[in-house]
C-alpha cells in the first residue's frame, strides 16, 4: 500500500522527527503530531476509494499513521450516525444527529479507534507489551484488543472507577493496576513507566499515533452525513484528543474536495464537576486553570486535559464554544437520550446532551442548523451512575389477576415526565 | 537550606549528563529549577518560556502535587520533598 505518512512535527516549534515512538518534542515538550502528503493524495484519496473500503474504521487507511497492513481493530469504527428526530423535536431543533460509538466494537467506546491505530504502531515498532493510563473505557479497548493481537498489556485506571469498566477489562486478561490517585496521577506515573520500561504506552510514547485514530469517528460523520458536514458538532472534552481530531478530519477531507466547507463549528461539554476548559472559554482566559474533578461522569474527570490547549484553540477558530452539565443535567441527559432514541450512553454522554441543550437554549447554537451530537461511552459499563433513579419494580405471583393490578396502579399514575 | 532531589524526565536528561534526578539546594520551585540551570545551562531552554514563565506543556510536582495548585514556582520546598518534572502531554 501507499502510505502518506511523513513525519512527526511539533506543534509549538516545527521541529520534525521520524517517525517513531515519541511523547513530546525535544526541545519545548510540545506535543508531536502526525504529517501527511496531501498533495500526493489528491485524486487518490477519493469518496470511490473510501467507499470501496471495509466497514470498519480502515476505510480511512490513507489518512492514517501506518506504514503496513492493519494489525488491529479489524472490525472497529463505522458505527451508527442517527438522525434523532424524536429528540429534535423534543428539544426544538430542525436537524440533530447522533454519532453513537456506544455502539463501538469490541469494547463500546470511541477508544477502540484510538487503539486500533496505536497497537497496529506497537506491532510495526516490534513492542510485546502496551499499556495504557485510562478512566476504565480505555482500558478496556486496550485489554481487548491486546488480547486478540497477544500482546502483554498493562492498564491502569484510578482506584475508584466503575467495577463495570475494571469486569470488562479484566475479562481480558491484563495486568490491571488501580492507583491510589486520579486520572491525572494515573497519567503522570504512566509517563514515567514510559520512560523507565520501554513499553508501548498508548496514550503515552504512541500518543501521536494514537490520536490520529480519533480522526476516524470525524470522517464517518461526514461520510454517514452523504458527504457533508454538520455545520454544530458536540464532543466531550477530557483529555482532549477527539474534539480537535474530529476537526482535523473535517478539515482533511475539506483540503481533499470530499466536502464542501460550511464553516463546521466545534463545540466542547463537560461535567461542572470538571470544567477547566470550559471556564477558561467563558472567562476569555488564554490558560485553562487545571482542577481536581468531582463528578459522577468518571470517563471524562480528567482535571488537567492535555490537549486542553488545542481543544481551546479549535473551539474559538472555528467559532463555537463550550459548556458544563451539573451531575442531575447529566443522568436526566441520559435518561432523555435513552426515552426518546433508545440509545443507552454513560455519563460522559449525557454530559454531551446536556451540554448541547444549554448550548441550543442559550443561543449559542441555532435551532435551525444540522448539529452532530457526538456519544462516545456506553451506560451498560457503569450502572452505578443510575443508582436510586427508578423505583422498584413491581415483583408479584405469576398470575394475570397480579398483573392487571399493576397495570390498573401504572396507569393511575401521572406520565413519565421524559417522553417525547 | 535543604538539599532536593529533583526527578528529571527522559527528554530533559542529556541537559543534564543522562542522570535522572539532580540534587540540588533551594527553598523554593524556581531556586531548585535555577540552581539546575547554573550547572547544566542548556537545562533551562526547554523548561521556560520566558523568565519565570514556565513552558506550557511542563508540568513540576512537589509530593504529587501540580505546582499550579500550590504557589508555582515560588511553591516551598523542604527536606526530603519529592520534586519531579513530568511533560503535561500524555494520556486522553
Amino acid at each position: 500500500m501507499t502510505s502518506y505518512t511523513k513525519s512527526l512535527r511539533c506543534k509549538e516549534c516545527g521541529e520534525e522527527y521520524p517517525l517513531e515512538p515519541r511523547t513530546v518534542c525535544d526541545h519545548d515538550f510540545g506535543p508531536v503530531e502526525v504529517t501527511y502528503d496531501y498533495a500526493a493524495m489528491q485524486g487518490k484519496v477519493t469518496r470511490a476509494s473510501i467507499e470501496a473500503g471495509p466497514r470498519s474504521l480502515w476505510r480511512y487507511r490513507d489518512l492514517l499513521p501506518i506504514a503496513a497492513e492493519p494489525q488491529a481493530g479489524f472490525n472497529s469504527g463505522w458505527t451508527p450516525l442517527i438522525k434523532a428526530d424524536r429528540l429534535a423535536k423534543k428539544l426544538g431543533v430542525r436537524e440533530l444527529y447522533i454519532k453513537d460509538d456506544s455502539a463501538s466494537y469490541p469494547s463500546y467506546s470511541y477508544k477502540d479507534r484510538v487503539v486500533s491505530v496505536a497497537l497496529t504502531k506497537a506491532i510495526e515498532f516490534g513492542f510485546n507489551t502496551v499499556g495504557c493510563a485510562s478512566t476504565g473505557n480505555l482500558a478496556h479497548s486496550v485489554a481487548a484488543h491486546a488480547a486478540t493481537a497477544g500482546l502483554e498489556a498493562f492498564v491502569l485506571v484510578p482506584h475508584d472507577i466503575e467495577d463495570g469498566k475494571i469486569v470488562g477489562a479484566r475479562v481480558f486478561g491484563p495486568n490491571l493496576i488501580k492507583i491510589q490517585g486520579n486520572y491525572d496521577d494515573v497519567n503522570r506515573l504512566c509517563s514515567q513507566i514510559a520512560d523507565k520500561y520501554g513499553w508501548a504506552i498508548v496514550n503515552v510514547n504512541l500518543r501521536p499515533y494514537y490520536t490520529e485514530g480519533a480522526k476516524t469517528h470525524g470522517y464517518e460523520i461526514a461520510e454517514q452525513l452523504g458527504w457533508q458536514l454538520p455545520r454544530h458538532t458536540v464532543v466531550p472534552v477530557a483529555g482532549g484528543t477527539i474534539l480537535p481530531k474530529v476537526w482535523k478530519a473535517y478539515q482533511e477531507f475539506i483540503t481533499l474536495g470530499l466536502v464542501d466547507d460550511n464553516k463546521p463549528a466545534m463545540y466542547g461539554a463537560q461535567a461542572a464537576g470538571c470544567n477547566p476548559i470550559t471556564k477558561a472559554i467563558e472567562d476569555g482566559e488564554e490558560l485553562f486553570r487545571p482542577q481536581k474533578p468531582d463528578t459522577i461522569a468518571k470517563s471524562i474527570a480528567i482535571g488537567n486535559p492535555a490537549d486542553g490547549y488545542y481543544v481551546m484553540k479549535v473551539i474559538r477558530e472555528s467559532g463555537g464554544w463550550s459548556a458544563s452539565a451539573t451531575d442531575p443535567q447529566i443522568i436526566d441527559a441520559m435518561k432523555l437520550l435513552a426515552r426518546t432514541e433508545g440509545i443507552f450512553t454513560e455519563p460522559a454522554g449525557g454530559t454531551t446532551l446536556a451540554c448541547a441543550i444549554t448550548l441550543i437554549e442559550a443561543g449559542r447554537i441555532p435551532r435551525d442548523e444540522p448539529i452532530c451530537v457526538c456519544i462516545t461511552g456506553n451506560g451498560l459499563k457503569c450502572v452505578e451512575a443510575l443508582d436510586n433513579q427508578f423505583d422498584e419494580a413491581p415483583v408479584i405471583p405469576a398470575k394475570i389477576k397480579d398483573f392487571a393490578a399493576v397495570v390498573e396502579s401504572i396507569q393511575n399514575k401521572t406520565p413519565q415526565p421524559v417522553t417525547a | 537550606m535543604p538539599a532536593i532531589e529533583v526527578e528529571i524526565p527522559t527528554a530533559l536528561r542529556p541537559q543534564v549528563g543522562d542522570q535522572e534526578s539532580v540534587t540540588v539546594e533551594g527553598a523554593t520551585v524556581g531556586e531548585l529549577l535555577g540552581k539546575i540551570n547554573d550547572q547544566y545551562p542548556d537545562f533551562g531552554g526547554k523548561l521556560f518560556k520566558a523568565k519565570d514563565e514556565l513552558n506550557r506543556f511542563v508540568n513540576i510536582y512537589v509530593n504529587d502535587e501540580d505546582i499550579r495548585f500550590l504557589d508555582n514556582l515560588n511553591t516551598a520546598v523542604k527536606e526530603g520533598d519529592d520534586v519531579a518534572i513530568v511533560p503535561a502531554i500524555a494520556g486522553g
